[in-house]
């Protein structure tokens, strides 16, 4: 498998590289949707967040990337191994691909086959709730899904909790995850239940200038063509943006959220009528992982507004008479709430 | 531009010379050299993307694949894939015989693995399932294949290139959007008789045109104007113009050139954008342009962009060639299509999941299998018994029974049938009731409903029936399955007042919005005068009530609900049927003038567009 394309080289689609490096730095936010034309490099995207993420630290060999400074969350083979301070190891944040094809057992896990034919033995093998755990899980094309697995991510993703029971296993594990959802909507629309679950909904449009179309043509053949000198080329760059993403994380907790900031919210939601608590929470958690990325020590109006049509825009009734869409809803309610 | 205005006829699919001559760039081309070379660049380098090839099964077909087979690497692999093709000989999975035989679990390859480092055959790709073409597709991104099924993690190298065949036999007809979107090349054989073929290779040395392709440098402005290109053509994927660049390298290779030359620009561009194009250059010179109206917002935004500032003549002397080179090389009914342009597309977004098939566990194709219980749906014995067979000796151990024939099944097993269920459609009347309309022409409508109605019963379809009149439209039947009822409510539908159209087409659009979240398919039928004298704002004004009415239907349209206009104007007033024919042009509604001659015509006219839309 050849080295994935550089993160910083994406040209263009702010609002989708954003979402991401919002989820990198703040994984509370919730999903990542990315919905939108073909072509636009969504894939690209992700597997570029996989390379850039900086390396987590965990307990060594646990199949659940079982952080060792936390003990209350470590896993159950973590907790028997009954060690104050169990060895730990740096290993590349998951970033782990649900493909389509993927049946129920190897995403929650089941019974380990090979252990249970040849020795007899009844061991729970870990599926891909357990590798996405502290990390992220992608679906590509999610709208094609079976709608069954979809059931079972919503469970988990809501809960953090990976609870099996089956083949006379009874496992629960921890499985704390931002799931990333790509597709394009001609495949058929998400259900409303499962578009709620994503934080920050990003729509992916092709870009419309010449030059900036160019531009990305031009890089990504330069990358296929020689793909070593392309991320040496970019290199820089990249460490760059991942000592960015590293102090956000640490001074995300410094960064002040005035009251006004989530009066605002407030009113937002109240203004667009989204249901629930959720999209106040997201806004907020967003905005402040945005402040934290730019280097701000409290949430300000840039970052609500900015982050709006993000964390607000799937969340809202559907109106199909809308011609505008609800990014240009959204936009009004922001308008109309700095405005008051 | 002596050598454009001669291609100028290729603009609207008529070709010369008996649909065997296509202009590719440089001279002319027949059709069949047309799809050899498309084989041989494909071939080159086929990795990654795709050729769609489109033909039905033949003696043409099969010489243009052995031809392909010719040029590909000699052991490339070239692996067939049947459009019901299972996942686990897709992607590979547990081979149960094995597992069982050495007491460990024995991973099968599946067809796509087996494929690495050679290309994907597709038959019948148009009947390909989305989820399948899914599945291919994230391989050719990803270049390895994931197995996570049956308790087996394994990702293998898997880097392919697809042969998708496309057998379909009209527009409506096309291999999954998500594998045109990665194909880099387009063959229409259906333009090449049996007579054109020339079965043998001319001696080409694809090895050393490989060495070529490899080291040939692309300048900046080949990159540029294939970029140019397609946006003038509406392609919005970034896929396309990099799939052009790379047949253009291929072509420039196989002509033996060191560098890409014009000509070689221009016939990828035929050869990897003609397809994709969703509508005309805007600046188009021709005037048969006209009837394609590009889709509104378009134009304005295009002009804006227009590439040609701070570049060189050249380069757009060149765009220019190119252009033509294209709109000489649509497929044959590609304008036709173009014609349909928002219509098309919104059918598109109308399939998928929500579309017209719903997956159920009771009733219509099987499709497949998935865990659950029998209270769920009925069992799949032999998906069950696949799931117990690796568990076997564990349980017998476990139990301790030896050697019987008793198999251990527990409800982790058991596995029960998918069916692809067909769902029915709801017929939508969309019926002006206002003064205008009513009076005196309200029962000669309601007698054309009834035989719809009659009809809709015959087929199982659901109706519904909206009124407007007044100042606003009401939805006097929701959907229901009781013709009977819709009779009722329509004798006692009261007229008069004035005709918010608009509103009638919006509580259409809304209805149609929630049919379709249930799984049916909306149908519309409006019937009106056009005589629409109230805008969405509920003021009187025939000129706005028309603008909104049009853009209602407009919205209708891009919802991508089929629909069909009956006009019952008065046969003295040619304005009110203008107005209508407006409309229905709007909506993309077949349209139909009352009183037809005979009710037997009209209703074989709505028969038609109805089954149109059902498949």
């Amino acid at each position: 498998m050849r080295q994935p394309y550089p993160f910083s080289a994406i040209v263009g689609q702010e609002d989708m590289k954003t979402a991401f490096l919002i989820a990198a730095v703040d994984p509370s936010v919730g999903g990542i949707l990315a919905f939108g034309d073909r072509g636009t490099g969504k894939s690209t995207a992700v597997r570029a967040l996989a390379a850039l993420l900086p390396k987590i630290k965990a307990v060594e060999g646990c199949p659940y990337n079982c952080e060792p400074s936390s003990p209350a969350h470590l896993c159950h083979a973590c907790q028997d191994e009954g060690r104050k301070h169990p060895k730990s190891a740096l290993r590349p944040a998951p970033v782990v691909d649900l493909p389509l094809g993927a049946t129920e057992d190897r995403v929650v896990g089941a019974l380990n086959l090979e252990r249970a034919l040849a020795h007899g033995e009844k061991s729970f093998q870990a599926g891909l709730l357990a590798q996405a755990n502290r990390g992220f899980l992608y679906i590509d094309e999610v709208n094609l899904l079976e709608d069954h697995l979809v059931d079972l991510l919503l469970d988990v993703a809501a809960s953090g909790v990976n609870v099996v029971e089956r083949e006379g296993l009874s496992v629960r594990h921890p499985a704390q995850f931002v799931l990333i959802g790509s597709g394009n909507p001609e495949e058929g629309e998400l259900r409303p239940q499962l578009l709620d679950r994503f934080g920050l909904a990003v729509e992916v449009r092709t870009p419309q200038e010449v030059p900036t179309r160019i531009e990305v043509v031009k890089r990504r053949d330069s990358y296929e063509r020689d793909p070593e000198a392309f991320l040496e080329h970019w290199a820089s760059a990249e460490k760059k943006l991942r000592n960015r993403i590293v102090s956000a994380r640490t001074g995300l907790s410094s960064v002040a959220t005035p009251d006004s900031a989530v009066e605002t919210a407030t009113r937002l939601c109240l203004a667009l009528g989204s249901d629930g608590l959720r999209g106040e929470l997201t806004l907020i958690r967003a905005s402040r992982a945005l402040a934290a990325l730019e280097g701000k020590a409290e949430v300000g109006e840039a970052q609500m507004r900015r982050m709006a049509p993000l964390a607000l825009g799937h969340r809202l009734r559907r109106n199909p008479l809308d011609e505008q869409g609800s990014a240009a809803r959204v936009q009004r309610a922001v308008e109309e709430v700095f405005a008051a | 531009m002596t050598e454009g205005d001669r291609r100028a006829p290729g603009r609207d699919g008529r070709v010369s010379d008996g649909d065997a001559e296509v202009s590719g760039g440089g001279g002319q081309v027949s059709a069949w050299e047309r799809a050899c070379i498309a084989a041989e660049a494909f071939a080159l380098a086929p990795l990654g993307c795709g050729i769609i090839v489109r033909g039905r099964p033949g003696p043409v077909r099969d010489a243009w694949l052995k031809r392909l087979r010719a040029v590909l690497p000699r052991d490339a692999p070239f692996r067939r894939v049947p459009a019901a093709i299972a996942d686990d000989r897709l992607i590979g999975g547990l081979d149960i015989p094995a597992t069982l035989s050495a007491g460990r679990p024995v991973a099968e390859r599946g067809l796509i693995a087996e494929a690495d480092g050679g290309v994907l055959v597709i038959a019948m790709a148009e009947r390909l399932p989305a989820g399948v073409a899914a599945r291919i597709a994230a391989v050719l991104d990803a270049e390895t294949v994931t197995v996570e099924r049956d308790g087996l993690t394994l990702t293998e190298p898997a880097r392919i290139g697809f042969v998708a065949l496309d057998e379909g036999c009209d527009e409506d007809e096309a291999p999954p959007a998500i594998l045109v979107e990665r194909s880099a090349y387009f063959v229409d054989l259906d333009r090449v008789g049996i007579r054109d073929v020339q079965e043998e290779a001319d001696g080409l040395d694809c090895d050393e045109a490989r060495a070529r392709f490899a080291a040939l440098a692309v300048e900046p402005s080949a990159l540029e104007t294939l970029v140019n290109v397609a946006a003038a053509f509406g392609i919005a994927s970034l896929r396309a113009p990099l799939f052009a660049l790379r047949a253009a390298r291929a072509i420039a290779a196989l002509d033996g050139a060191d560098t890409i030359e014009d000509s070689h620009i221009s016939l990828a561009a035929a050869l990897a954008l003609a397809h994709r194009a969703t509508r005309m250059p805007a600046d188009a010179d021709d005037s048969d342009d006209a009837a394609e109206e590009p889709p509104e917002q378009q134009p304005e935004d295009e002009r804006e962009k227009d590439p040609s500032d701070g570049r060189n003549e050249e380069q757009k002397k060149l765009e220019d060639v190119v252009l033509d080179a294209i709109a000489a090389s649509m497929p044959a009914n590609l304008l036709a299509r173009l014609e349909a342009g928002a219509k098309a597309r919104a059918k598109a977004a109308a399939h998928g999941k929500a579309g017209d098939h719903q997956i159920s566990m009771r009733r219509g194709r099987p499709v497949g299998t998935r865990p659950g219980l029998p209270r769920e749906g009925r069992i799949a014995l032999v998906a069950t018994l696949r799931a117990a067979a690796p568990w076997q000796p564990l349980r017998r151990r476990e139990h301790g029974t030896t050697g019987t024939a008793r198999i251990h099944v527990t409800p982790d097993d058991l596995r029960i049938v998918l069916h692809h269920e067909k769902r029915g459609a709801t017929t939508i009347f969309v019926v002006d009731a206002s003064g205008s309309s009513a009076l005196h022409r309200l029962a000669e409508v309601k007698g054309a409903i009834e035989l719809l109605l009659a009809d809709c019963y015959v087929r199982r379809d659901s109706v519904a029936l909206i009124a407007f009149r007044g100042k606003d439209a009401e939805i006097v039947l929701p959907p229901t399955r009781s013709t009977a009822r819709a009779r009722r409510r329509l004798a006692g539908l009261p007229g008069g007042g004035g005709t918010p159209l608009a509103h009638g087409l919006d509580a259409a659009a809304v209805l149609a919005g929630q049919i379709r979240r249930t799984g049916q398919t909306p149908f519309v039928v409006l019937m009106t005068d056009g005589h629409a004298n109230i805008a969405r704002d509920g003021h009187a004004g025939r000129p706005k009530a028309l603008e909104d009415a049009i853009d209602a239907g407009k919205r209708l349209a891009a919802a991508g609900v089929a629909s069909l206009a009956i006009d019952t104007s008065a046969p003295s007033r040619h304005r009110d049927s203008a107005t209508t024919l407006r409309i229905a042009q709007a909506m993309g509604a077949d349209y139909f003038k009352l009183p037809v001659a005979d009710s037997a015509r009209l209703n074989a006219a709505v028969r038609k567009s109805a089954q149109r839309l059902q498949g």
